[in-house]
């Protein structure tokens, strides 16, 4: 089969390529609702070095996605079936590191196409099925949460049981659905948050407190924090996180920098703090995400909130709209509505 | 029902010396007609893909079905006409003689040598003919349209922004298309070789489904060649 993807080949231009997908071995999608990830908005604006751009492009955007399938060679899944498929594609078996970690392992969107295509053509154990009943909108953003499940996933094999009280900083939409997720899977623990923004921070209404970054009391104290901040302004995150952790916490760190970011390591000695990295997602994290919305149906009903606009796409200027409609946005998700 | 027919009637006479139709020459390792067919069957619009095509070529099109097809949706294969409009009536009456059909019953038709078609086309084209009851797929004309009556004297030259270029696919509720074909003479039907055309000639109305400038039709040696650079890898488009 001649499929059409939507390939980014400069930044800000996008062309149609071909490829022929093996409908004989690979489950074929179609594409319902996508939404746009900050990664995938570094790329359209150029906003990456030359050099990564250089070794990238052209390539088609967008790792977040919810899909019907119209094909499956394996049996394991019906045409109609609505599932979300996950980005990462591992290369090899480790049983040690996890799928999102191994230096083999590809990634869509990242050096590989991703799903603005058509058709998407995918291994089956790479497919996540959804349950019925959560918006697809929602969905689109799956693999976002993910990374949220994934990070709180590997705080709880790190972090001491004592967990009285998290902090997050960071008001955008990882924070928000870090937060989310961490009430979720933590109902017992104090959640503040920590932003930048009084109405960004007014969306964390399920948090127990939330705080100006510049008004946090002295004496406040958190058992373990999640930094979602990214860029430049994760320096003064991640400082004031030590200031106010309690010895031997533990920090996720989810922000994403492009250059290197200072941290008094004086303090996380003296503290005995534990610093941990946590990036992307795999199929587990993915799995675990989707239950976790369907018995929890107030979080995709949280999430539906964050939702800044809803794009239909039939054309390649359409895509154009979306990614600008999506720049103008400092809060909230730009879901794609794939008609093309 | 939806039924999607491909006309794979062409004998390859324009494609230089090669014998061979050009809906069944290798295009990025498969026969192009292949392509075509794989566009509708995956496609949740389509319930069944007819192929018409030249009878020595019916079993081998079925071969080849068998060979690049996975099991699953029918797609069955017929002999085609001596003509495109042959082609049409016997996709027609092959369907209403042996399927159940009723006023919303839709009929796709399509070039097997236009394997570029999107997913887009194909749904806009079956909700264009449920709803306005034909369409034509085309995009707008870019060149200048000259018409000539005696082939040396331009004798006029249309308004380009009125002026678009048809493609495939054409689809039609097979009801109005049954009753638009059968009110032709032999002689219409001779001249009238576009089912687009007559339904325009009795006054119906013919929705026009916006294609892609890619959705060529691979008719010379040259359009197998662009159809090959179409589908180079991604280094060549560095």
């Amino acid at each position: 089969m001649i499929n059409q993807v939507y390939r980014l080949i400069a930044p800000g231009m996008i062309d149609v390529a071909c490829t022929t997908p093996d409908i004989m071995n690979k489950v074929i999608l179609r594409p319902l609702y996508m939404s746009i990830c900050k990664a995938d908005q570094r790329y359209y604006l150029g906003n990456r070095s030359k050099e990564a751009l250089k070794a990238k492009l052209p390539m088609a955007l967008i790792h977040e996605c919810v899909a019907e399938v119209v094909s499956d060679p394996t049996g394991r899944f019906k045409s109609g079936e609505v599932v979300v498929p996950v980005p990462n594609t591992p290369t090899e078996d480790d049983d040690v590191i996890v799928e999102n970690y191994r230096l083999t392992s590809h990634f869509r969107s990242s050096g590989y196409d991703g799903f603005l295509s058509d058709y998407v053509d995918i291994d089956a154990d790479r497919l996540v099925r959804l349950p019925d009943g959560i918006d697809l909108k929602v969905a689109s953003f799956t693999e976002l949460i993910s990374v949220a499940t994934h990070a709180i996933s590997r705080f709880d094999m790190f972090s001491h049981r004592r967990k009285d009280a998290i902090g997050i900083w960071g008001d955008g939409n990882v924070g928000y659905i870090t937060a989310l997720m961490l009430k979720a899977i933590h109902p017992d623990s104090k959640l503040y948050i920590f932003g930048t923004v009084y109405e960004k921070l007014g969306y964390f209404s399920f948090a127990d407190k939330t705080y100006h970054v510049d008004h946090v009391p002295a004496d406040l104290k958190i058992d373990h924090a999640f930094e979602c901040v990214g860029g430049e302004a994760s320096r003064p995150a991640i400082s004031q996180i030590i200031d106010h952790i309690n010895p031997m916490g533990s920090i996720g760190l989810m922000g994403v920098s492009e250059n290197p970011i200072a941290i008094n390591t004086r303090m996380v000695l003296e503290k005995g703090l534990n610093l941990f990295g946590s990036s992307r997602s795999g199929v587990a994290d993915f799995q675990k995400t989707v239950d976790i919305l369907h018995e929890n149906p107030d979080i995709p009903n949280y999430l539906e909130n964050i939702i800044g606009d809803t794009v239909t796409v039939r054309t390649i200027e359409d895509i154009h709209k979306a990614f600008k409609s999506d720049i103008s946005r400092n809060f909230g998700k730009t879901v794609i509505k794939w008609e093309k | 029902m939806v039924y999607a027919a491909i006309f794979a009637g062409g004998k390859g006479s324009r494609m230089g010396n090669i014998d061979t139709p050009k809906q069944f020459l290798d295009l990025a390792s498969k026969p192009v007609i292949i392509h075509t067919i794989e566009k509708f069957y995956i496609h949740s619009s389509i319930d069944e893909v007819i192929v018409l095509c030249p009878k020595p070529w019916v079993a081998i099109t079925k071969d080849l079905i068998k060979k690049y097809l996975p099991e699953g949706k029918p797609v069955t294969v017929i002999e085609g006409g001596e003509t495109r409009n042959g082609t049409l009536e016997n996709a027609v009456k092959f369907i209403k003689e042996n399927r159940e059909t009723d006023d919303n019953t839709i009929i796709v038709t399509h070039d097997a040598v236009r394997p570029f078609l999107t997913h887009r086309i194909i749904e806009e084209n079956v909700e264009a003919a449920i709803k306005y009851g034909a369409c034509d797929t085309v995009i707008p004309a870019t060149d200048t349209i000259v018409e000539s009556e005696d082939g040396s004297l331009i004798s006029s030259i249309p308004n380009r922004k009125h002026m678009y270029q048809g493609q495939t696919p054409q689809s039609f509720r097979l009801n109005d298309l049954i009753a638009v074909l059968s009110s032709l003479t032999e002689e219409e039907k001779s001249i009238l070789t576009d089912a687009c055309k007559i339904f325009t000639i009795k006054n119906k109305p013919v929705y026009m489904v916006e294609g892609e400038v890619f959705n060529i039709k691979i008719t010379y040696p040259y359009d197998m060649k662009v159809a090959a650079t179409l589908l180079k890898g991604k280094d060549s488009d560095d």
